[in-house]
């Protein structure tokens, strides 16, 4: 199928409206937020279910205690906070009292990495995805659009164990249908093809499929395969995409050490060693700009994706 | 005291653990296990649903946390065996991961406890369940900057179903707790956070940490949180491991195992 913009919408508001809809269906679920309630738009469940929603200013190591003690009583607490406040500040809280503990805590995070824009490097954050994947028992998923945000946020709360959830502020093109499913650790094929596998998430999957349509323009068939869920891998469809393509690029808006791509080149190693292209920060930091400037200097926009994956087609083995 | 003798033996068993605290906490512990708790040691639950919970912050102290738990019937006396030993449920410090009953949630970095103790009471709250939520906490461990996010938050948000405990015994790793990093005057700072502050002199008087806990019982669902400061010794009952801080994270060696357990008698059978 073609995927069609069908307009601008945040991410973080697919949040918001995934959220509420499970304050409706499921009482269970209550939410948290470190004094950024508007920025995370949870203001809408705020007002609905004020006796589950817990305002605990801006102390987020006690608020992912806190939640940590809520799933012992039965409930699925969403923490909300900004990604960088999500995951660093409170790496020790998450680990022992979430991961460790096995606690049922969703740790929802907005304005992850670059396109937090103005605000600088002191709040985007690049390391979340490699440090919330390399905790045992940490599920985590960088989302591409409203819709899907909005589908993984129901969807996790059925899923029994601790969640990163990585989703950003900028209004991005909203182009998964709103009645696809959302699958846990499961690969979504966007566009099949034949020469180049582009492994994208979040923010630039649409990129991604942009530098598609550039590439089929030159002649390449580019399969671009959206990993919304970096942990658990789905490593079967990495494998099976390249064993197709012979060659692949990934592109997130992380640092290069530790996010997708990284696992994306563990699975080859291991299993296919085949050519891969990285479209990520390279052991950086952010600063001050709109969204759109940074991506370009950081070569994180759609020129980048299609100029990695014209390297990686070149480092292909020519067949003798 | 029988669980005097388990902590001595368990650390001597791995020469690793935390014998000086655990010592000075036995009383706290038969006071909130054998008096206080409403809990279902046979039938544990991690919910807790209708029942008193208690979270131990200070998991270094899991010598005095386990041996409490099997002399309660959560389990066998004899796992006490398998204490910091590969393959068991009694880890170094205490863990959910290996499925020990009594435990609800890892401790161990320290400053954890009180927020995790608060977000369970809040749940207690939403389940219309009237039990109570009980933490302990060592005074060293007050340095760390979470516990006061948590002392501020309890307050300002009347989360009135919980106790929490400081084991005061003023002795941390590197020496005195006033020479470290003095904690001040720990009552009017509870107090000036909106806590109502309950102060037991003698720790380690059986009956008088019952009294302080069933007053602190009587403060609870009033709109405050609630805590003990609770003056311990560290080591107690042994006389060479109290009046310093030397015993905090050490484990007699034989002979020294030999001098403790002559001052402590074997009351319920050794594990």
């Amino acid at each position: 199928m073609q995927f069609q913009n069908t307009g601008l919408k945040d991410t973080r508001s697919g949040f918001g409206a995934g959220l509420l809809e499970l304050g409706q269906t499921h009482p269970e679920v209550v939410a948290l937020c470190a004094d950024l309630t508007g920025s995370l738009k949870m203001d809408a469940f705020q007002k609905q279910f004020p006796e589950r929603f817990f305002q605990v200013g801006i102390a987020e190591a006690n608020m992912m205690g806190i939640a940590a003690g809520l799933t012992i009583g039965g409930k699925i607490p969403f923490t909300g906070t900004f990604a960088n406040f999500s995951t660093g500040r409170v790496y020790d809280q998450i680990r022992q009292s979430i991961a460790y503990s096995e606690k049922n805590v969703k740790i929802c995070a907005s304005h992850a990495g670059l396109t937090l824009g103005e605000d600088g490097a002191t709040h985007q954050i690049l390391e979340d995805i490699g440090l919330m994947k390399m905790l045992p028992h940490m599920t985590v998923i960088n989302t591409c659009d409203y819709n899907q945000t909005k589908a993984a946020t129901r969807a996790i709360a059925h899923y029994n164990g601790p969640v990163y959830l990585r989703f950003g502020r900028p209004a991005v093109p909203n182009f998964i249908p709103e009645d696809f499913e959302f699958h846990i650790g499961k690969a979504l094929m966007l566009k099949p093809g034949t020469d180049i596998s582009i492994f994208a998430t979040g923010h630039l999957v649409w990129k991604a499929l942009e530098a598609a349509e550039i590439l089929k323009d030159q002649g390449i068939s580019a399969e671009v395969i959206n990993i919304h869920t970096i942990k658990p891998f789905d490593e079967a469809s990495v494998i099976a995409s390249v064993k197709k393509t012979g060659c692949a690029v990934s592109a997130e808006e992380h640092q290069k050490h530790g996010g997708l791509g990284d696992s994306i080149a563990q699975v080859l190693a291991e299993h296919f060693p085949s050519p891969l292209e990285y479209v990520a920060v390279n052991d950086r930091f952010g600063e001050s700009g709109t969204p759109e400037e940074l991506l370009r200097k950081y070569h994180l926009d759609t020129p980048d994706i299609v100029a990695a994956a014209t390297r990686s087609i070149a480092r292909k083995t020519k067949p003798t | 005291m029988q669980m005097r003798r388990d902590i001595v033996r368990m650390v001597h068993a791995v020469n690793s653990g935390h014998p000086g605290g655990s010592l000075g906490c036995v009383e706290f512990f038969v006071a909130l296990y054998g008096h206080i708790l409403k809990h279902t040691p046979k039938a544990f639950t991690m919910d807790g649903m209708g029942e008193d919970l208690f979270f131990l912050s200070n998991g270094h102290i899991s010598p005095v946390f386990y041996s409490v738990l099997a002399r309660y019937g959560y389990f066998e006396v004899h796992e006490l065996n398998s204490f910091r030993k590969l393959n068991s449920r009694l880890q170094g410090h205490p863990t959910t991961h290996d499925r020990l009953p009594g435990v609800r949630i890892a401790s161990g970095s320290l400053g954890q406890g009180l927020s995790v103790a608060i977000g369970a009471a809040q749940a207690k709250t939403l389940n219309q369940d009237p039990h109570l939520v009980y933490s302990l906490h060592g005074d060293g461990e007050l340095q760390e900057g979470q516990i006061w996010e948590a002392v501020m938050y309890a307050a300002a948000k009347g989360i009135d179903n919980l106790i929490a405990t400081i084991d005061y015994n003023g002795r941390q790793i590197d020496g005195n707790v006033a020479t470290v990093l003095d904690l001040g005057n720990l009552k009017t700072k509870f107090e000036a956070f909106g806590w109502t502050t309950l102060i037991n002199e003698n720790g380690n008087d059986l009956k008088a940490v019952i009294e302080t806990l069933k007053l602190a019982k009587s403060f609870a669902h009033k709109g405050r949180p609630v805590v003990i400061i609770m003056h311990t010794e560290m080591g107690m009952g042994v006389d060479f491991m109290m009046g310093t801080h030397k015993w905090h994270g050490s484990a007699p060696n034989d002979e020294q195992l030999q001098r403790a357990l002559s001052q402590l008698s074997e009351t319920l059978g050794d594990f």
